[in-house]
């Protein structure tokens, strides 16, 4: 950025009381957090999530990929094993506990990438428009207008699927959605005073962009991050359900799913343990959409 | 109006042109050999590279491209690699029964989505509103996969009412009738969540308006308000949203389609990217493009005939 030499003689405002009132910001944040009910019950499973997935080494009973041969007669819940096994005698509680951390840390980084990408061209759609607003807008539309789950299916079948791959694949397909939300709110932004005051002073656009723009549009992207890294969760799952998920043994929640499906008749629970544990993860998300909605409208 | 038909009709042609040479390109740095997978592990080379040059593969990337198009174009959709027929009978065949699923669930989500909505919009904060809310916030967050082993596990395996997979062929003692409910009950349940908010948020923005205050405050009855006054202008943006779930209907219910073993053009598109079937990929995106944008026009036709001050 370009910043003319008479702004240093300029009387600035010491940084440190800037950041203390950030933190307060910050702590009456979270405690407005919990006067919403499904703000605070979201985030309370989320965080409980977070907690067992990062002691999983720790807590897990057994290793994920331990097979217990006498199990494999009686793999219903027992004392053992207490959410029982699955088909080849391995603990599924241990398996639940790893399997939570690849989801935990593909998902909110798909959502970070799309929103990164997402802001950076709807940032550029709104605020320059003209062509290239209209490439980008365009380039979007085609992206939005094709059935995900069939792109998904189109792409890691043709590039084999691994952690990165998903997130790239996710990142792609969720920028659009972040792009058009930040593109009308850029549009919105750029006839604002102080944006034109910024360009007085001679900043450069992407400055106008990253430090005056971006910041006023936080909050629907926000929440729009958290419905997303939801989204994220129930599409890994999907994916590991059809088999072009993350690759196994190791656990992932709906590759468990997709091994055990075939034996519901028989042993229901293998299946029904896995669904359970994503569903809940996928509620605490959209709770937490939810009630950090009903915060901002109150504000 | 016929520069907006034109203009997006427009936009639906450089979609389908875009999106099938992506795929084409894509398919061309894909790893593994056509010939190859068609012939099996025990072919000699002679033999696979005789297939690929039958096949045309050995020719540049445009020119085929540009062939392929000019096959389409004259209707011919090529010919099938998994499932040993021609690319337009599989499509139609697998399309048929996805359209009859999506149907199905489409008239229940519409009237189901539309009463629960507008009950809940109606009064906003009310005991109904906070009720239907967390429901569709839950049911909504609920995996299909997992909607479908949920129910499965309550009505197949330990009610025994229905059977647990719909490949439409009547066996076991199932009809092809009862096949159908619960891929129709997952698909309703999942889907119907986010319709349910939509026309929620949009009954509660339209009760606040000052008309809505006006025809309370006259005496006219409640039930009068809601049904003469608010319902249509409540169901203006709702229904571009539900016109876009006609494009889910179809292509997106690949994984409820997995779950019942239903053979439709979900599932049928699973197959057809696990094999490499490049010729029947290529087609199926092409529909599911086609379905997608032609919805999106659809929908904002319907909010152009509902909504009188919006003209073109």
């Amino acid at each position: 950025m370009s910043t003319p030499a008479t702004a240093e003689a300029l009387p600035v405002s010491p940084p440190a009381p800037a950041r203390v009132r950030g933190r307060a910001v910050w702590l009456g944040r979270l405690r407005a957090l919990g006067e919403s009910k499904p703000a605070a019950i979201g985030l309370a499973v989320i965080l409980a999530w977070v907690a067992l997935a990062v002691l999983a080494p720790v807590i897990a009973p057994y290793a994920p990929n331990a097979n217990d041969l006498f199990a494999l007669g009686h793999p219903t819940p027992s004392r053992a094993h207490w959410l029982g096994t699955d088909q080849l005698g391995r603990d599924l509680l241990s398996r639940i506990l790893w399997g939570a951390r690849p989801v935990l840390i593909i998902a909110p980084l798909a959502v970070l990438g799309a929103a990164a990408l997402g802001s950076l061209l709807g940032l550029a759609a709104g605020y320059y428009g003209r062509w290239v607003g209209v490439v980008i807008t365009r380039a979007c539309d085609i992206v939005l207008s094709f059935p995900v789950i069939i792109l998904y299916m189109i792409i890691l079948a043709h590039f084999g699927s691994s952690a990165w791959n998903i997130i790239g694949v996710l990142t792609l397909t969720k920028a659009p959605i972040i792009a058009r939300i930040v593109r009308g709110m850029a549009l919105d932004l750029r006839e604002r005073e102080y944006v034109t005051a910024a360009k007085m002073r001679g900043e450069s656009s992407l400055y106008i962009m990253l430090v005056e723009i971006l910041p006023n549009a936080r909050g629907p992207l926000v929440v729009d991050m958290c419905l997303r890294t939801g989204y994220n969760v129930i599409i890994i799952g999907a994916l590991g359900f059809l088999g072009i998920g993350l690759p196994p043994p190791d656990p992932d929640w709906g590759g468990m799913v997709k091994d055990t499906y075939g034996m519901m008749m028989v042993w229901p629970h293998m299946a029904l343990v896995p669904c359970a544990a994503i569903s809940s993860l996928v509620v605490g998300f959209n709770l937490l959409a939810v009630g950090l909605r009903e915060l901002g409208l109150r504000d | 109006m016929a520069r907006f038909l034109a203009k997006h009709l427009l936009f639906l042609l450089l979609t389908l042109l875009v999106v099938s040479f992506l795929v084409f390109t894509l398919n061309e740095f894909s790893p593994g050999d056509v010939a190859r997978k068609m012939l099996g592990a025990y072919a000699t080379q002679e033999q696979v590279e005789l297939l690929t040059k039958q096949m045309g593969l050995d020719r540049p990337l445009l020119v085929r491209y540009a062939d392929y198009l000019r096959h389409v174009v004259s209707g011919d959709l090529g010919y099938s690699a998994r499932f040993k027929a021609p690319v337009k009978d599989v499509l139609v065949k697998h399309l048929a029964n996805t359209a009859l699923l999506a149907a199905i669930a489409f008239a229940c989500i519409v009237p189901l989505s539309v009463l629960l909505g507008v009950a809940a919009g109606m009064r906003e904060a009310s005991r109904v509103d906070r009720a239907i809310s967390l429901f569709s916030t839950i049911i909504a967050s609920i995996p299909e996969f997992a909607l479908g082993v949920f129910l499965a596990t309550i009505f197949v395996v330990w009610l025994g009412w229905l059977p647990g997979t719909a490949t439409l062929v009547a066996g076991g003692g199932w009809s092809v009738a009862s096949q159908f409910v619960l891929p129709v009950a997952v698909i309703v349940l999942f889907d119907s969540g986010y319709v349910v908010s939509m026309v929620r948020a949009s009954m509660v923005e339209v009760m606040q308006r000052p008309y809505i205050r006006t025809a309370v405050l006259k005496g006219l009855p409640f039930p009068t308000v809601v049904l003469r006054h608010a319902l249509r202008n409540a169901m203006l943006t709702p229904i571009t949203v539900i016109m876009l779930q006609i494009n889910y209907l179809v292509a997106g219910v690949v994984v409820v389609e997995t779950v019942f073993a239903y053979p439709g053009f979900g599932r049928m598109m699973l197959e057809a990217t696990l094999f490499k079937d490049i010729a029947l990929i290529e087609a199926g995106a092409l529909v599911a493009v086609f379905l997608a944008v032609a919805t999106n026009i659809l929908g904002d036709l319907a909010y152009l005939a509902l909504d009188p001050r919006i003209r073109v």
